[in-house]
């Protein structure tokens, strides 16, 4: 009896599980200002796994650059500390894979340092990146 | 009438004073760290610090970043609101 109490409080788990995977939480999105600022090119990604400025650089650009780039080296840093990696390693990662996600018309910065604008076609990216 | 003249001349002079001044000071900073390796060797340590920081960014290996591409694909997408 005692077996199959446990073999079901097993399988009720394994369900809930299961269940906790279909049900993906819905991750949080972009904010506006942000959201609006990258898809007109003012910010891109940078190879070192951060936001940047492309083009003049304003008061409120650089407050949300800034407030993204706080939030980032602090995720950064804790999955650094958790995969045993440096935060530059961890950032650098970040960034290869940032720039691989970016849609086409948003802003990345290519190995020679320069502004590219996404295309359909793979970004330039460094070397190193996967 | 002559005292502002020499003012005058001695303005220039002090601008050779304030050269001097400045080797002076970099003397000063080359005795300070040479006293400081005297002290300790952990000023060995601390010396090249800062080249070292930027050298890592060119030395990360490409197989660090294969390790670690996955875990920071998953960061991306848990954290979408910041990427």
């Amino acid at each position: 009896m005692n077996r199959y109490v446990i073999k079901a409080a097993l399988a009720g788990s394994a369900f809930a599980v299961a269940l906790g995977g279909v049900a993906a939480p819905a991750y949080a999105q972009r904010d506006p200002a942000y959201a609006a600022a990258r898809s007109s090119g003012q910010v891109g990604e940078k190879m070192d796994g951060y936001l940047g400025i492309v083009g003049s650089e304003s008061v409120e650009l650089r407050r949300i650059v800034n407030d993204i780039n706080i939030k980032r080296r602090a995720v950064y840093s804790e999955r650094a500390q958790a995969t045993n990696a440096t935060l530059e390693e961890y950032a650098l990662t970040a960034g290869c894979q940032a720039i691989l996600a970016t849609k086409p018309g948003e802003k990345y910065q290519a190995p020679d340092g320069s502004w590219q604008t996404r295309t359909s076609a793979a970004p330039m990216r460094d070397s190193r990146c996967p | 009438m002559r005292i502002p003249k020499l003012t005058g001349a001695i303005r220039h002079a002090n601008s050779f004073a304030m050269q001097e001044r400045e080797t002076g000071m970099g003397h000063r900073i080359l005795a300070v760290s040479i006293g400081s390796l005297v002290l300790g060797g952990c000023v060995t340590v601390e010396a090249p610090t800062e080249p070292i920081v930027i050298e890592l960014n060119v030395n990360i290996r490409q197989e660090v970043i294969y390790r670690l591409a996955e875990d920071a694909g998953n960061t991306i997408e848990e954290n979408a609101d910041i990427f």
